[in-house]
Order: C-alpha cells, then structure tokens, then sequence
C-alpha cells in the first residue's frame, strides 16, 4: 500500500509551483513581486500543512523514503528558506527581469528536492532528490540572462556539478557491487555480513560518495565551482545557495552516514576529519584576501561547511551517544547559520537595492546611512564568527563540544583557531561600516519596509537563537532520535 | 535573603544591556538625554556594586548571593542544569565588582565631554560593562564564556571609533591577540566539559570534578596552559602583553580606564576561575612556570616603562608591571599571596583608571603626550597634579593608600614561598619609584613651558571622578580589613592554596 498522505506538504508546494508558473502564462504581465507574495504564501502553507507531522509516528514509503521528526525538521527549514527568499526576490527580481515565474516555481521545487533529500533511504531515490535541487539551482543560478556573470556562474556550476555527479554515482555503483543493495540499511547489513574486513572497492566507493556530496556542500578541495556561483547568482540565489543546498547536503550526508557507511566508520571517519581540517581552514584564509562581498560569503560559508564536517567526523569517531548529540547540535547549528546567513542577505539585497554595489567598500559609511542594516549586517556576521548574543556563539560552542572525543580535540581546537581567523575578516567589513564616513552623494535612506522587517525579524531569531536555544535544540533533539531510531538496528553493527 | 540577593546580581548585570538597548532608540541628536541617562545607570550601577560588596559576609559560606536559573537542559550532551544561568559572588569577585561599579561611574563621568556619536558610545561602553559583571557572577562555564567575549567585542569599536593615536592599528591587534586568547579558553572548555563528562557547564558542579579527580591530573596539566595563555592575554601576562601599550594609546580616555582598570582583571580573575579551581592539579605543575613569567612581566614593564616618552605608554607599560606582581601573586599559591593578588587587582583597577583620566584631561587640551614637552604644569594645574601625586604614589606603593597594602601582601606571600622572586618584586617596585618620580620632576615642577600657560585644571565631573577614585585608595590603604577579611574565606578555600 503506497501512503501518498506522507508528502501532502510537498504536493502543496510542487502544485503552488505549477500554479505559479500558469499565472504567469495566463497573465504575463503580472507585477512580478506579486508572484514572489505568491511564493511566499504557497511556502507558509507548506509550512501549516507540515505541523501535523511535527512528533507524528514515522512513515515509510516503499523503504524508499521517510517521514520520520528528521524529514520534518528539513521540512520546516525548507519551508521557512523558500518564503525567506522570496521574499529577498521580491523587489530584487521585479527590477530585473520580465519573467520570474519560473523563478519562483524552481524556488519551491528546489525546496522540495532538499526534502526528498532529507527523507531518502535509499541510494537513487537519494541521488534523484539531490539533482532535483541542483538542476533547479542550475536554472536559478544563470536566471539572468543578459549578465555575463551571472551565465558564467550556472556553467561553470553545470559543468562541475556533473562531474561531481559522476563521481557519486560510481561511488553509488561501487558500493551496489559489493553489497548488492542500494537501501541503506542493506548496505549496512551488507557491510556487516562480510567477511575478511574490507575490501578495496567499498573504501573507494565511499571516497567517491564523499567526494560527490563533498562538491555539492562546496567542501574544499571541492570547493571551486562556489566563489563563481555565488558572485554570478542573482543575490537572493546567492543567499539560497548557501542556506538550502548546504542543509539539504547535509541532510543527505547524515541519513547516509548514520544509516548506512556508520558500520565502516573506521574507512572514512580519518578521511571527513581530513576534508573537514581542509575545508575550514582553506575557506577561511581565502576569505581574508576577497573584495567582493558575495566571494566574502562564499568563502565564509566554506569555513561554516568545516564546521559542520566536525560533527559528522564525530560520528565516525564517537560511539552510538556521541554520535547522536553530535547530529542533534550540527542541525542546531545548521538552524543558527542558516537564519544567520538569511539574515545578513535580507541586509544585503536593501543595500543592493539602493547602490548596485556588491564590493566590501560598497558598504562604507553604512553605520551612517542607515544604521540599521549595519546593524543586521554586524549581528550576522559576528554570528559566523561565533560573538556572544547572536546564534553562532551558542550554536559553533555546542556543535564543538558535542563533537569533541577523545580523538578528535584537535579538529575541534582547529574549528575553534579558525573562527579566530574568520573574526579577522568580518571586522575589515565592520570596519567599512562603521570607521568611515559615507562616500560623497551618499545620504541616509530608509530600506522597503518588506525587507526591513524580513531583517528585522531574522535579527531577532539571530538572537534568539543565541540567547535561548533550548526549543530549537528540544527540536534537532528530536530530530536527531528520530534519526537514530532508524539506525539503532545498523549501529549494533558497528564495531 | 540569599536568592533575593542573587536578583541584585542579576540586576547588576542586566541593567546595562537594558540601557544598552534604550539608548539604541534615543536619537542620536540628543546627546545630554544620553549622557544624563548613562550617568544614572552608572549611578545606581555604582549603588548596587557596593552593596554586594557590603553585603558579602565576610564570615560566610565562600559563594554567596547564589541565583540559578534553568536555561538549557536536558537536551542533545546536556544534562540536569546542562548550562544555567547561575549567578553568585566569592570575596573576590565581591571586591571586583566593587572596582567595577566605581571605575564605571567614574568613566561614564569622563565620557561626557565626548561629542562624536556619544549615544553610540554609551551603548557600546554599557555592553561592555555588562560583560565584566556577567565574567565575575557567572557560576556557569558557558556563561562565563559568553560574558567574557562580551566584555571583549565592543573594545574594537571604542577604540577604532572614538580612539587617537594610529587608533585602527590599536584596535584591531588589541581585538585579535584578545579574541585570539579566547581561542585558547575555548579549547579548554570543550576539553573539560568532555573529560568531566557530567553533561553539565556548572561551574561548582566542575570545580568539585577538578578536586575529586573526574578530571585526571593528565589532563589537568595538559589544559592548563591553554586557559592561562587565554586568560594571560588580557591580563598582560609577558610575553602577550604587546596589545596592551598599543591599544592603550589608541584608546579613548574612559576605555583606557575602563580597560586598564577593570578589563585586564577579568584575565586574572579568569586564571583563578578557570585555572586554580576548575583545574588544582594543573595549577600546582604549572604555577612556578607562571611565577616566572610574572617576575619577567613585573620587571620588563617597569624598565620599559623607565625609557618611554609617551604618558599613556608609561602607563601601559606599568599596568603589565603591575598585572605581573598579580601573576607572581596568583602563582605563589599561598593565602596571603592569592589575596594580595586579589587585593593588587582593586588597587592597580582605581589607580590606573585615575591616570587615565588625568592622562585623558591633559591630552585634551594640549594634543601631546610627550614629557618633554612639559615642565612646570604644578603651576597652572594643581589639582591635576595632586591627583596624579596620589596615584604615583599609590602606584610605587606608599604607606597609607591601596598599592602599600596590595604589594605588601604579594611580597609576604612570595617571601614565603619563593623568596628569590621575592627579592625580584621588590626590585621592580623600586624601578616603578624611579619611572614615577623622573614623571614627577620633568612634568611637574620646573619652570613652566610658556606653551602651557592656558591649560585648564580638573573640570567638575573630572573633579568628582578623581575623588572618588581617590577615596578608594584610600580606603584600602588606611582600613584594609573590610578588605582583606572579605578575601580570607574565599582564598583559603581555593583548592591547592596553602596557608
């Protein structure tokens, strides 16, 4: 019996998406910011229908997908980005293209492959969600058409992201060759069932899984395609790119991960906390030498993704405990990033908006002209760089501790020497902000009131989160169980 | 009574983020609104820190004045009170709040003449304040943290805003070598709240897994170094006291005393908290190894102190002296050692603030700070003078104010245990006597610079600050019992202090 009851939250927000995409064919010239208002209203009903799923009991779906609290936490995540974003569009997009409606369509359809991603059990089910979200991102990357960045940015993004592909599926057929399964708890059955330890062609598999997955969260050094697309992308796709598609990534990596591979942790557990080492280090000296704001974020938000790494490392190192408190505070952290990151973008798009300008010296004299967004823009980025009052202290102090055992100090250590490295660069954007007066001509101006409260309101889930973490985290807890009740029966084969 | 009090803590430290975020809707014109505000936040701020500091009962229980509220339990590694926002006082941290309430009355005072986006100012000077009283009530390892970073962040903006002298360079070394320091407490933290493995960030609930072994000495010996190289750094602690001349130089008047006087003592009291309770065992095998660096810090700032031109860097550089006789005080390990440390921080807190603040008044009017431009300034500013007689004399530890008492605890302690170093301290003081009398001679007395002629004396508020700095030194100088028995109880109970 197939339960399509599961996914009525994703059918809302497939068929608003379609309802979109007719209006603006029925009516093309409908004022574009009407249809992001559109988005936004199918992504909260999105978000309504997914409350009587919030603690129900977990719903399986052919074994091929899950509807457990961790598919639910995704759910609302991905609900809550796509009306963000639209929000973001609205005036942005208005003001630049002819036809959005497209836009916003992918925008929810992108949503709904994060969540897909989240609820996969199964290795092509998961490979299928995870291309739904990239070739929607694909299209949205390069939706503008008459800016040369913009279309360098989606091929540059095309061209790499099918490697990555590649890579990942014959990782995914390496493992199918020796487990004859791609279900994750039969590969864990699998892996556990062999005899003679293992063999060469699992290690490599998963190297090649992990290299996959490595691209899609722009770990480094996997990372290359992420500068270029986050500087070519319209700035609200700036913003989803490093929201979304690194929470869907993760999502991804944490049911395959606990789900399955757990049972040979000792292969990769040395090769995540390598990837993680590089990752935050090379994000973060990198992001020292950028101009450019969107490259700024691009390469700050590699160093978040080194972060997050430490914390699947964890698992690897850790036992069954560790490595669910582990998981319980990446999603906290991911929840803390990811309205950090919204945040600053809501700040970023006003001021886009006004000047046209995406360089870090754009933002002179901010603190002046409107000291408001300075101020958002100030809190989210003492957010990635882990200051008291905003989420990312609280969220980057847990993430750490829990990951911390006994072989893994000095990742953490690392992690905790990196956002001392980060500090460095979000105070030289401070420092435009707030040390130097505004360029000549520039005068004081009030921000839309749609995206001064949209900022205003991240702000203070920024702080939130914290000051008072303690729902959110009773919600990654719950998450975080959920997903370890599916791999209770996989962990008792771990060693 | 005792949880009622623990809402005065509580009070203490909200009340300044509270005017923090009035003052973020006070429009930026109305500069007197702000400054009257802030004068009587600073006023009632002054009122509460020394009533816990009255209301300590010197015959009490160690931790006083205790407040616990849940925050974050239950959930992911943590367990029953996992992190909670627990609130309490020793004697030490009862003295330092004292120098706290004073030394931010007085500054606020001082920051009233300022006319560059005061309101700004003031919001990021109370957020600062409430850091320092969060660092010395918290009871919660994570809070303590979070307080701690607090007190650190606003700095790069006081000083790069509101500063002088190659103020961007100030700022930014000071804000990286101190955020940079805390990367080592952070390491600490995740490497005991894990070892400990209790699920919680409750600090006496740590400290007794420091003392039960829970935490293995192994350990202990490893992470020690890491809290005391993070907490050194903002306590000037030699070789990483480098920020300390430079940021001091750049930093405007009521940051420099706010900074010297209160913030450099969140590091020490942070190598107590964090060092000498969190880890005994540690402090014990690592401690001669920090006596040493004292004694290096305690003598290099006084001769380096000796050779500069600069007032603020004179000054700066005779805080590390001076941080250094607490470092060699801490080190000892002895009652009388520890509580001359203790007693060092409140004495060199509102002698450094009053120089500052005489420092901040003479550079506002003559746009120099070098020596030897002056000559003769007894003649047009004998307030000033006076005032900065006092502090000098505090400064080198003169019978009757509050640096005679400090000193003389930390030299008795160290006689006793490391008399070599003793020996060692001593001679410091008496390089600090030659620093400040060579101060005395060529700025104060001789003929008078015509240049000077016009300078102004104390202004009223300046006046009224000095004051009550001064009465301060006194009051450990002259009758230093309500002092010292505050510290007894505490001090003797510190795991590994001997007496």
């Amino acid at each position: 019996m197939r339960d399509f009851t599961l996914f009525i939250p994703e059918f809302i927000a497939v068929a608003s998406a379609v309802a979109i995409l007719g209006t603006e064919l029925i009516w093309p010239k409908i004022r574009k910011d009407y249809l992001a208002y559109a988005t936004a209203a199918g992504a909260l009903a999105w978000l309504i229908a997914t409350i009587p799923y919030i603690g129900d009991t977990a719903g399986d779906f052919e074994g091929l997908l899950l509807t457990d609290d961790f598919t639910t936490y995704f759910r609302i995540l991905a609900a809550g980005i796509v009306m963000a974003i639209s929000l973001l569009s609205a005036h942005y997009m208005r003001d630049r293209t002819s036809t959005a409606g497209e836009y916003y369509g992918l925008l929810l359809v992108a949503g709904t492959g994060m969540v897909l991603m989240a609820a996969s059990r199964e290795l092509l089910t998961a490979y299928i969600s995870l291309e739904l979200l990239s070739f929607s991102l694909y299209i949205l990357v390069g939706f503008l058409k008459r800016d040369r960045l913009s279309n360098e940015a989606s091929l540059k993004y095309i061209l790499l992201g099918a490697f990555s592909s590649a890579m990942l599926l014959y990782g995914i057929s390496l493992i199918y060759g020796v487990t004859g399964t791609t279900s994750y708890e039969g590969i864990a059955e699998a892996l556990a069932a062999r005899e003679g330890g293992t063999d060469a062609a699992t290690v490599v598999g998963i190297m090649l899984i992990i290299a996959g997955v490595g691209f899609k969260v722009s770990a480094a050094p996997f990372h290359m395609w992420a500068p270029d697309a986050y500087q070519g992308a319209p700035l609200p796709i700036t913003a989803f790119l490093s929201t979304a598609s690194k929470a869907a990534g993760f999502a991804l990596i944490l049911r395959l991960f606990t789900g399955a591979l757990v049972v040979d942790a000792v292969e990769w557990r040395a090769a995540i906390a390598a990837l993680a080492a590089i990752t935050m280090t090379a994000g973060n000296l990198l992001a020292i030498q950028q101009t450019n704001l969107k490259r700024l974020v691009a390469y700050s938000s590699i160093g978040q993704v080194g972060y997050m790494l430490v914390a699947i490392a964890a698992i690897g190192y850790g036992d069954a405990a560790t490595a669910e408190h582990a998981s319980s505070a990446l999603l906290l952290h991911i929840a803390g990033y990811t309205v950090s990151t919204l945040a600053l973008f809501a700040a970023l798009t006003a001021h886009y908006n006004r000047t046209g300008d995406d360089t870090i010296r754009g933002l002179r004299g901010l603190a002046a002209t409107q000291p408001f967004l300075a101020l958002v823009i100030t809190a989210s980025l003492f957010s990635f760089a882990g200051l008291p009052f905003f989420a990312g202290f609280t969220t980057k102090l847990l993430l750490f501790q829990a990951s911390t055992t006994d072989g893994l100090l000095w990742l953490v250590g690392l992690g905790a020497a990196n956002s001392f490295v980060s500090l460095y660069y979000y105070l030289m954007v401070m420092r435009q902000m707030y040390l130097f007066d505004p360029p000549e001509g520039h005068t004081r101006f009030r921000p839309t009131p749609l995206l001064g409260a949209l900022a205003g309101l991240l702000l203070l889930g920024v702080v939130f989160i914290g000051v008072y973490p303690q729902p959110v985290f009773e919600a990654t807890d719950a998450a975080a169980s959920a997903l370890f009740e599916v791999s209770a029966s996989v962990l008792a084969y771990a060693p | 009574m005792d949880e009622a009090q623990g809402y005065v803590l509580l009070t203490a430290l909200a009340l300044p983020l509270v005017a923090a975020g009035v003052l973020l809707f006070v429009p930026g014109t109305q500069k007197m609104a702000a400054r009257y505000f802030s004068a009587v936040i600073g006023a009632i701020l002054l009122g509460l820190s020394v009533y816990v500091f009255l209301a300590y009962q010197a015959s009490g229980e160690p931790l006083q004045m205790q407040l616990q509220w849940a925050w974050i339990e239950n959930v992911g590694f943590l367990g029953e009170n996992g992190i909670s926002l627990h609130l309490g006082v020793d004697g030490i941290s009862a003295l330092l709040t004292l120098l706290t309430g004073v030394v931010a009355f007085a500054g606020t005072l001082i920051a009233w003449k300022l006319e560059y986006r005061a309101k700004d100012f003031f919001i990021l000077f109370w957020i600062l304040i409430s850091g320092v009283y969060g660092t010395f009530f918290a009871l919660d390892l994570f809070f303590f943290f979070f307080f701690y970073e607090l007190a650190v962040v606003p700095l790069y903006m006081l000083i790069g805003i509101w500063g002088s002298t190659r103020k961007e360079y100030g700022a930014m070394k000071l804000t990286l070598m101190l955020v940079g320091g805390s990367v080592g407490i952070w390491i600490g933290i995740f490497a005991v709240v894990h070892e400990a493995g209790l699920g919680t960030f409750d600090l006496p609930t740590l400290w007794e897994a420091g003392q039960n072994g829970l935490i293995s000495a192994g350990t202990q010996k490893l992470i020690f170094p890491f809290f005391v190289v993070g907490c050194g750094v903002l306590a000037g602690l030699w070789p990483l006291h480098t920020w300390s001349p430079d940021g001091h130089m750049s930093a405007p008047t009521s940051v420099s005393m706010v900074h010297a006087g209160v913030l450099m003592k969140l590091g020490a009291f942070g190598i107590i908290r964090l060092g000498i309770q969190l880890l005994p065992e540690g402090a014990e095998f690592w401690m001669p190894a920090l006596l040493v660096l004292g004694t290096i810090g305690a003598l290099y700032g006084a001769i380096a102190a000796l050779t500069q031109r600069d007032f603020k860097l004179i000054s700066g550089y005779s805080s590390v002296s001076h941080m250094g006789y607490v470092l060699i005080g801490l080190a000892t390990l002895h009652v009388v050692g520890v509580s001359g440390a203790a007693l060092q921080m409140f004495s060199h807190g509102v002698m450094t603030a009053l120089v500052f603040l005489l420092i901040g008044s003479l550079y506002d009017q003559a746009h120099t700070r070098d020596l030897s431009d002056f000559g003769g300034i007894a003649k047009v500013m004998p307030l000033w003078v006076i005032a900065y007689v006092v502090a000098g004399l505090a400064n080198v530890g003169l019978p009757g104010l509050s640096g005679f008492t400090a000193e003389f605890h930390i030299f008795v302690g160290t006689f006793k245990t490391y008399p070599v170093f003793g020996g060692l301290a001593i001679l410091a003081a008496a390089i600090a006597a030659a620093y400040m009398l060579r101060m005395f001679g060529v700025v104060f007395f001789g003929p008078l610079n015509p240049r000077w002629r016009e300078l102004k004396d104390l202004s009223p508020l300046e006046t009224v600050s000095a004051v009550l700095l001064i009465l301060s030194m006194l009051a450990m100088g002259l009758w230093w019992s309500p002092f010292t028995d505050r510290l007894a109880n505490t001090v003797t109970n510190l795991p590994g202090v001997t007496g």
